[in-house]
This record gives C-alpha cells, structure tokens and sequence, in this order.
C-alpha cells in the first residue's frame, strides 16, 4: 500500500484572525513580505505565481492609491473550494486581503465575486460589517467592497477581472504594464486567488515554516482539492502537495479509473499509465485544485467536445488565435469523428493549438492546447471515425 | 418619467454616475426586470453618458446580462462536463415537460425561463441549477419536479 | 523629458531606442516590416489580431509586437519559423471566418487580409470555413456606409475610430467567443444608430466589412442617358488625393488631369465645387457679421459662437449629440448642397435646360455627403439638388474602369460658370482652412483691408493640433461696422469629432468664450475625409494639407470675395448674401436627433 496522503487543516481551522492581524500590524511590511516569499508560496488560482514577489512588487510601487483584489470568479470547471472557503472561513479570507493591504499599502479591497455566486452577498456582507468594526479597533485604515460578476469565465484572468470592475467587457490586457504597476484604473493592484489570501494569513500566524515543511521544492505547502468525476467520495480536500496521481486515485478513485483530468477544463487529461509517474503540482502537473476523475464507461471525444464547447462560448473573443482556433478546434473534432476530415487532420489541429499557446493574448487560449493536445494523444482512438 | 427610468436614475444615484458604476447597475435593473430592455439600456447610457452601443456592447458580454426578454424565475441548468456525466440532460428534459417550452425559450405567461450555463461551480454535487440567485444541487428528474412545482405555487 | 534608452537586437541587428517603443516601431527603424492588422497609426493599441507576433529570445509566448515595449537586451526574431508557422495560422483562422469572395469585393486587390494571404501563400483553405450562408447579409440602410459582417476580422479598429478619434460610438464589440462581433446598439441598421456617416471607419476597416455605398453604375447610367444632361462638381480636398488612386503621391496636386479624366468619363461639364465654397464664405461670412451686429448692437440674444455648417458628419453629430445648440450652426448649407440647387435653378437657366433632365454628381472626400444629398430639407431647386455624391475613391474606380491612363493626362479648365474658384475655396479642405477663407473676407470686409498676416497665410488655424484657438484684434473699422471697432474676435478650430466635443463641452460650460467655429468631422479636415484613398495617417494626411495651401498660392485670386463669378451670381440672381434667394436655395436647418 502506497503512503497515505496527508490532509492539512490549515485552511478550514478556524483561527483568530484579529489577533494575527494585530500582530502583524506591529512588524514591518518587508518581513512579513520576506515570509511569505520564504514560504514559497505560489498563487492558489491556477498560475502559480509567487505570492511574495506579487506583494513585494505592489509594494514597491509608488502610488496615491493601491488596490488588493480578491479573486472569487472561480469559473474553472471543475474547481469549487473558493466557494467553499467563502462559505466557511469567510473572516479568513477578509483578514487575508487586510495583511496584503497593509504590506503593499492599500487601503481598499475589493472581492471580485462570480455571479454564479450570489448566494453568498448576505453573509459575506455581514462578515464584512463586522470585520471592519474589528478593523476599526485595530485603528487599521482598510475597507472592503464587493464586485459582482456577471457571468463570463475570463473575467477569472486578473486583467480581465479589472476590465470588468471598470465596468467594460471583460477583455484581457496588454502586458506589460503588469497589474502590479498599473492594475484597477491605473493603480499597483494585487490581485490574489480566495485560498492564496487565507494561506498568507496562516504564515502570518504560524510564520513561512511550517508551511514550508509542506509539500515539495516547487510546490510548497497543502492545496485545497475539488475532486469530482467519477469518484466515490466527491468533495473539498486541503492535502500535501508532492503526491503522484496514482496516489491520488487510489484514494478516490472508483476503482476503474481511466483518466484524470488535473487542473480543470484548462489543465491536462493523464491517462492510467501515466499516474504512477505523475507528480500533482509545479514540477508536474499544476493545479488550481480542480481534480475530475473519468472511469472507463466515459467517452473522450464527449468530454474534450464539452471543453472545447466551454472554451469556445467563453474566449473573449478579442483574439485570433483563441476566438477563432477554439472555433476550429471543435469543429475539427466533430469533423473527423463523422469522417468528414481525415483522422491526420487532428495532427493539423495540434499544430494549431500550438500556436494558440503561444500566440493568444492571454490564459485562456494558451491553455485550452492543454486539454486539446492531452486528450488527443492519450485517446485518439476515441476521438477518431 | 417611466417606471424603468426612474428605476436606472434610482440606481445612479446609489452606485455614483461613473463607468464603474455600470455593471451594478445593469445587474440591478437584471434582477428588478430579469432582462435589459432597449428603454433599460437607453437610460443607462443616458445616466452614465455613455453611447448605447457600448452599455449594449458591455451588457451582451455577460452571460447573466441577458438582452432578451426573461421570465420572471430564470432556470439555469448547469452544462458543464461532470454535471453533463451525472445527468442534466434528463433534468432539462424534465423541466422542459413540465413547463412545456423547449431549452432557451420563456413560458407565455412570462414567468419561466429555461437556459444553460456553464460551470456553477457544484461539480462535486452535480446536477446542479441555479433559480435566480437560488442554488439547487443534485437535482434528479423528481427533485426537479418538486422544486419547480413549488415554484409554479409561488406565482 | 529625455527619455532612457534601451537597447536590443532584432534579427541579430543592435539598435538603440527610446523607452516606451514598441518592438514594431523599432523594427520599423531598422527597416523590417513587421505584417499588422489590428494596428493602425491613427489609432490606440489593440494588440488583437496576433499577426504580429515576434519571437523573443528566452520567452515561452510570442509577444504581440505592436503591443509590447521594448526591453534592455531583449533578442528578437521577426520571421523565425515559430513566427512564420503562427502568422500563417492567424492568417488562415482569419481566412476561416471571412467571407473570402475576393473576385467579387469592392477590396479586391486593396485588401489587407488577401495581400496578406498572398504574402503567406495560402491556398488551399486548412482550416473548416466558418462563415454561413445566413452570415452573409449586408446592411445597406445607410445611404454612406454598407456593412458586411461576413467580411469581419473583427480587428476592432473601427470600434476605436469611432470611440477614439470621433467620440461617436455607434460601432461597439458585442457579445463573446464565437459569437464576438462587431455591432450597433442592439444590432439595429446603420442607418437608425447616431453613426455620423462620417466614414472614419471605412479608411480604416482592412476588408471590405465597412465600404461606402457605391453609386457608380448609377452615374455611369446617368451619363449615357441621352436625355441627361450631367454635370459634376468637385470638391477641392479630392483634386490633392485622387492621385494616390493611381499610385501618385500623397498631396500630388491633379486639378487639370481629374478635370480631364472627368470629361472623358463623358460628364456634360466639369464644374467646381470651390466656387459654392466661395459662395459659403460670403453667405456665411455675412451671417457671422450678421449675429455680431445683433449681439452687439441690437442687444438681441443671438446664438453665438457661430458654428460652420460645411461638414455633413460634424452636422449629424451635433444633431445627435448636441441639439441644443442647433442654433449656433451657421444655417449655410455646405457647398456640395448649394451648388446643387443652384445648378438646377441659376445654370439651368444660363444654359437653357430643364431641370428635370439634369443629373448633379459630386466628388467629394466624403461619405456622409451621401448621407446630406439624402435630407429631406436638400430640394431647394424643387428637384432632388444633388443626385449622386461619388466618393475620391469611387471615382479612381471609374477612371480605372473606362480605361484612362490619368498620370498621362493633360490638364483642362473647368467649364465656365460655376467652375471659378479662389485660393479661399481651396484651403477648405485642410482643417482651419474655412476659418482663414472666412477672416480674409469678414476682415476686409470691415477694415477695407487685407487680414493682417504674410501673404494671406493666417498660420495660426493651421496644422494638425487637435483643438486650435486664435483671436483676431479689429481695428480701424469702416464707419458702417463701428460697433466692431477693438472687438477681439476669438475662434477656435477642431477637427475630428472626438476633438470636436472637446471644444462643445468647453463652450457648453462656459470656460470658452468664442465667435466663431470651425469643425471638420474628419481628422485634419476633408483631405482625411471618409471617402479619402485608403490608406490614412497623418504623414499622409500632412502631405495632403500641403498640397491644398500650395494650390491656394498658386491661384490667381485667394479671397472669395473676389470671385467674378460670385459677383456676377450676387449681380444678376441672388442681388445680396442672406437676401430672399439665398435664404431659399443656399440656406437649410437642422433636426434634433436623439443621442441615446
């Protein structure tokens, strides 16, 4: 029996955050900064940024106004654990945006909340009533406002995020400028993944160590899980990071896994050979914790159609190759399946999404290859005539 | 003035007449009249100072922005792939048969709207439908039965 | 401020540039020309097409190069095979979602998108074409601009005309993903939206999405009519541009050859659009000293500033956007629109025809000309005055069609009358150039003297500044405009309607306090109208304006008060400006129009 892997409560514990604020309010910026970049923590949402360099950056900055941005348009398929953190340890979350407000030097935050979402305001705006009385008392100068999302999947990338909050489409930017220099109408913004905040928060209390001895070299620390697909136990997981996807699936898994898609809609499709030597974070595969297990009554070509569906409805559409490569890219697959095209044809299309990675403007299209190319070469018998 | 514009003008004041204003406002006339009216949308722009095509162009952005007539309880079925594996196919089916209108379209008396949307955010608990801002997880074609049933009594 | 400087290599060659410059611009320095689509000199960066995608040494993404500055030591490949491989994909998935029609486009062979295919030899379509049959609708309610959606590359750079450069906004990106398009307020007709006509866009669409509404057949059949009798009349920004149809340079001054050309296109006669830009002067001129008397004078609450009336975009915008000022604008029609009534009324007569057997046809840098020809209120002669408005660019298509060598052309006159212009009319077609024919006339008029600058060249309302303001001290006046004696006379010139605004807000607030206005629709006036040879920029736009103030020297008469023809007109038919023929042939009113 392989080892266990270990579940982490640093995440849904609850802990008093108005007392690590207080203390924390009494040290200087630069060292909390120094731990966080010391714990090696890298961004929750997806893209694995490191945490400290963003703030430190924001903070280096000079500017008449800063904005922390919490990133709650948790869109990606298969990811849900934002949602869950808000619903749980909201005041985590808040006191999270406040430690990143006062080491970059912000006094206003906003959460940027998926429509999806809704449900949450009237809680979260009690939360918030009763954090900035504790704030008050700290004599600490932060505030919090919500932004509602509408609807849109990229408005989860943070240029496109901004662009919405500014009340346009939301398209991504240009960058450079990168939003630490000039993010939310001009302004040094930091913009932050919901679980990223709370494990700031949690090396502000306990210091960058004992998230440090977590996990590996690349991918420090635990990582909260959304496991869904074809799995026993579906649901919201804080582990260690530094298990292989074998390890994973043989504590989820049906027994009859087939294939799992790591990292969501956007991540990668690892076929049962390939568990054993896939290692779930930086070094292998990354992840913003989405982790949708497929077993072997599933049809590939119907989960990459889904996909590239998602992909093509949500592109912005201001770019070429991801408005227009997502629309070829389905449309390719169906064809070939119907033997409209030829099965080389899908070679065509791989070439393709190559250039979608590393032409598009943003995210998005740069990781839609992912699944693309995944899925075609470990199951390109299924997705054929 | 009429009712829609008093309801923006109301809005503007609330949220301030600045472009980032706009979103809050247009969600606020969504949630009061469950869509963006061309009168909505004209005043918005009036309020705001900003050209109707780019509130439109803005608004037709956001999948919950819709531009077209909705009813008054706006069913979205999740599409995405883990609930598409557990069955929402059925449920849409479902609702398609008790309220008789078909994926996309709204009931003629204009209370009922039945879409599809992307990833809710429940893959673990799927199918899952939001009802206005309500969430609805693991739905099965019974569950959905009673819920919609429920709102049928609503009125 | 001096700026840093940063130094790179772009394929292997080192060079040294200012901080902030794209990688575009500095491979532009060193002579490598980098394909773009999304880009353009007017306008902001976009950064949305791809195709100019680089390869940086060391990065995992190709960066857009119009998009991203340069860096200190930054290594570029501007045609690596990764970049070759990606432009030709962009290419083709543009390709894949346009209406690739070519033989039968009005772009044929002026496309953006098809030189670029051929650059990159796309033959065989890849890639699934996209574009259905039910996209292929055009929208042709408006009598300016056509709109074609299956021609879209969706590069976005009308949206940013007409938001960046006119302040309009009646073109929008709407919708996401594959749905993405470009659109008007709820996707209604061209024709009900506050779109100006001005046709920025068209001088900047790539393909043929946006192109004018083409009237050439019609004229063409007009002209072979034997019971039609046609005239046309030329406006004086066309005579400086219509050369870059056939290759010649930007300002090349044509007047004589596009006469020519336009007599053996077989018109009936030539006639000149200068000499109602003569006539505007004088009616116009007259208005403003008009409104001054009973604001001075007679105590009477006049609209002023005065606002010119000779753009037709300018018109539709301030209708739109700012109908409370409706009675600012001078109530002279534009040229085009005097000239047409009065050919059917005064020179019908001289010339013994009917007017229901003439046929007026203008040339004219412009598309929203299209849009005034149309008006209801344009039938002062009883007749429609002005039956066709050919945009420059429709007329390099007609010379191309029948076959006539322009470059080799002789120069002609234009017939005689209406074909007598000054140095005055010539100058309307740059930006400040109705202002200067205004203030050599109103000045002398007043003084008994010539406007105090060096040979008549009143620099001050020149050149491409977006908003420029100039007074004018009057001194010494005749006895019969002593209420003008020491008056400063403040004005103010703006062209392009983003500029435009600017200056209506000043006015709208109080902060300026001006007599007169000049406003173009089109940035640097008509020589960048919408109806222009494509393509635009202010290099262009310059050597254009250049050669419109070279031609006002080289006429004989640059004061349109000193037109013959304007006398003999005044003489024997209108008898005195604003007088009761002027009022109904030469003088129009405005509509309010609802911005939103």
């Amino acid at each position: 029996m392989e080892k266990q892997i270990k579940k982490v409560d640093l995440i849904f514990g609850k802990v008093d955050y108005a007392d690590i604020l207080a203390k924390s309010l009494k040290r200087t910026r630069d060292e909390i900064i120094l731990d966080v970049i010391d714990s090696g923590l890298r961004g929750r949402g997806g893209a694995g940024f490191p945490t400290g360099l963003k703030w430190k950056f924001a903070k280096n900055e000079e500017a008449d106004q800063k904005y922390v941005i919490c990133n709650a348009d948790e869109g990606e398929p298969g990811t849900f654990k934002d949602r869950e953190i808000l619903t749980q340890v909201p005041e985590k979350v808040l006191a999270g945006m406040a430690l990143c407000g006062y080491c970059i030097g912000a006094s206003e935050g906003y959460i940027y909340l998926r429509g999806e979402y809704n449900f949450l305001l009237p809680s979260l705006y009690k939360q918030i009533d009763a954090f900035h009385k504790k704030l008050k008392e700290l004599k600490f100068d932060f505030n919090i406002k919500i932004c509602s999302g509408s609807g849109a999947y990229v408005c989860g990338e943070e240029t496109a995020l901004m662009e919405s909050m500014e009340g346009r489409r939301g398209e991504p930017r240009n960058k450079p400028p990168f939003p630490t220099q000039q993010g939310y109408l001009g302004k040094p913004t930091s913009v932050n993944n919901v679980e990223t905040l709370v494990f700031a928060l949690m090396i502000g209390q306990e210091g960058p160590t004992k998230f440090k001895e977590l996990g590996t070299f690349d991918s420090r620390g635990s990582k909260v899980f959304s496991v869904s697909g074809d799995t026993p136990t579906p649901g919201i997981y804080e582990l260690e990071l530094g298990m292989t996807l074998e390890q994973f699936v043989n504590e989820f898994g049906d027994g009859d896994t087939k294939a799992v898609q790591v990292g969501g809609a956007s991540g990668f499709c690892v076929a049962r050979k390939d568990f054993k030597s896939t290692l779930i974070g930086f070094e292998g595969i990354p992840t913003g914790g989405s982790m949708m297990l497929f077993n072997s009554s599933r049809s590939m070509f119907n989960i990459l159609n889904d996909y590239l569906e998602f992909f093509e409805e949500e592109s912005c559409g201001q770019c070429t190759p991801c408005r227009v490569g997502c629309q070829q890219l389905l449309k390719g697959i169906e064809a070939v399946k119907k033997g409209v095209k030829p099965p080389p044809y899908l070679e065509e299309l791989q070439k393709l999404s190559d250039t979608m990675r590393i032409a598009s403007k943003c995210g998005l299209g740069q990781s839609v290859p992912n699944p693309f190319n995944s899925i075609i070469k470990n199951f390109r018998e299924e997705i054929i005539y | 003035m009429t009712r829609i514009e008093e309801l923006v003008k109301e809005q503007a004041e609330k949220h301030g007449r600045k472009r980032t204003s706009l979103m809050p406002i247009l969600q606020a006339v969504v949630s009061s009249e469950h869509y963006l009216s061309e009168e909505a949308m004209l005043a918005v722009a009036k309020e705001l100072d900003l050209s109707t095509a780019d509130v439109y162009g803005t608004a037709s952005f956001y999948t919950f922005l819709d531009t077209v007539p909705r009813g008054k309880f706006i069913i979205r079925v999740c599409k995405t792939i883990t609930c598409h594996m557990k069955g929402k196919d059925e449920v849409i089916r479902t609702i398609e048969d008790i309220l008789k209108i078909k994926l996309g379209d709204t009931t003629t008396d204009g209370k009922f709207s039945l879409l599809q949307a992307n990833c809710l955010g429940w893959c673990h608990k799927g199918p899952v439908m939001l009802i206005n801002d309500e969430v609805y997880p693991e739905v099965s074609p019974e569950k959905v039965s009673e819920i919609i049933n429920q709102y049928l009594k609503k009125g | 401020m001096s700026k840093y400087k940063v130094n790179l290599k772009i394929n292997n060659i080192a060079i040294s540039v200012d901080e902030g410059t794209t990688i575009l611009d500095a491979a532009r320095q060193l002579n490598f020309k980098i394909p773009t689509l999304c880009h353009h000199d007017d306008l902001c960066v976009a950064g949305n097409c791809r195709v100019c995608v680089v390869e940086q040494k060391g990065a995992r993404l190709l960066p857009a190069s119009c998009a991203t500055p340069v860096s200190e030591g930054m290594e570029i490949q501007t045609n690596s095979l990764k970049v070759r491989q990606a432009r030709k994909h962009i290419v083709e998935l543009l390709l894949s979602e346009h209406n690739a029609d070519c033989t039968k486009c009005f772009k044929n062979g002026s496309c953006e998108l098809q030189e670029m295919s051929n650059d990159y030899r796309i033959g065989d379509h890849v890639f699934l074409d996209l574009v259905s049959e039910k996209d292929k609708v055009r929208d042709i309610s408006s009598p300016s601009i056509e709109k074609d959606d299956s021609k879209c590359i969706r590069c976005q750079r009308c949206v940013r005309t007409c938001d960046n450069l006119q302040a309009v906004s009646a073109l929008a990106v709407t919708h996401k993903g594959n749905k993405m398009r470009i659109s008007t307020f709820l996707d209604k007709p061209m024709n009900d939206v506050v779109c100006t006509n001005c046709g920025q866009c068209i001088n900047r669409c790539p393909t043929a999405a946006l192109t004018e509404r083409n009237y050439i057949d019609e004229v063409f059949d007009a002209i072979y009519d034997p019971n039609k009798f046609v005239v046309v009349q030329t406006a004086p920004a066309t005579r400086v541009a219509i050369g870059e149809e056939f290759g010649m340079e930007p300002g090349s001054r044509v007047t004589g050859k596009m006469v020519t050309a336009l007599r053996r296109l077989g018109f009936d006669k030539v006639l000149d659009t200068d000499f109602t830009a003569d006539l505007t002067i004088m009616e116009e001129g007259t208005e403003l000293l008009t409104r001054l008397k009973e604001a001075l004078v007679d105590g009477k609450d006049v609209a002023l500033p005065m606002l010119t009336s000779c753009s037709p975009g300018w018109i539709k915008f301030q209708e739109h956007l700012y109908p409370e000022y409706l009675d600012n604008l001078s109530t002279c029609k534009s040229p085009q629109q005097m000239f047409g009534p009065l050919a059917k009324t005064y020179y019908a007569e001289k010339i013994n025809k009917s007017p229901a057997d003439m046929v007026v046809v203008s040339i004219m840098p412009c598309t929203a000309k299209k849009f005034e020809a149309e008006r209801p209120e344009m039938r002062g002669s009883g007749y429609k005055d002005v039956d066709f408005v050919l945009t420059t660019r429709e007329l390099g298509r007609m010379i191309h069609q029948a076959g006539i060598d322009f470059e080799k052309l002789e120069d002609e006159r234009y017939d005689s009358i209406l074909g007598e212009s000054t140095g005055a009319a010539v100058i309307f077609g740059a930006t400040g150039g109705v202002m200067e024919a205004a203030l050599r006339t109103a000045y002398e008029l007043v003084t008994g003297r010539e406007v105090p600058f060096t040979n008549l060249n009143i620099k001050p309302v020149r050149g491409m500044e977006g908003v420029k303001e100039a007074s004018v001290k009057i001194k010494d006046v005749k006895p019969e405009w002593s209420f003008l004696e020491g008056v400063e006379l403040n004005v103010a010139i703006a062209h392009g309607l983003s500029n435009a605004k600017i200056l209506m807000d000043k006015v709208k607030s109080g902060e300026a306090n001006y007599h007169f206005i000049e406003v173009m629709a089109c940035p640097s006036g008509c020589i960048g109208g919408g109806g222009q040879p494509i393509p635009t920029n202010m290099e262009i736009r310059k050597k254009r304006a250049a050669g419109i103030y070279d031609e006002d020297e080289a006429m004989v008469i640059r004061k349109s008060h000193d037109n013959p023809e304007v006398a003999e007109i005044y003489k024997s038919f209108l008898h005195e400006p604003l007088g009761h023929k002027s009022h109904d042939l030469l003088h129009t009113h405005y509509t309010p129009r609802k911005r939103h």
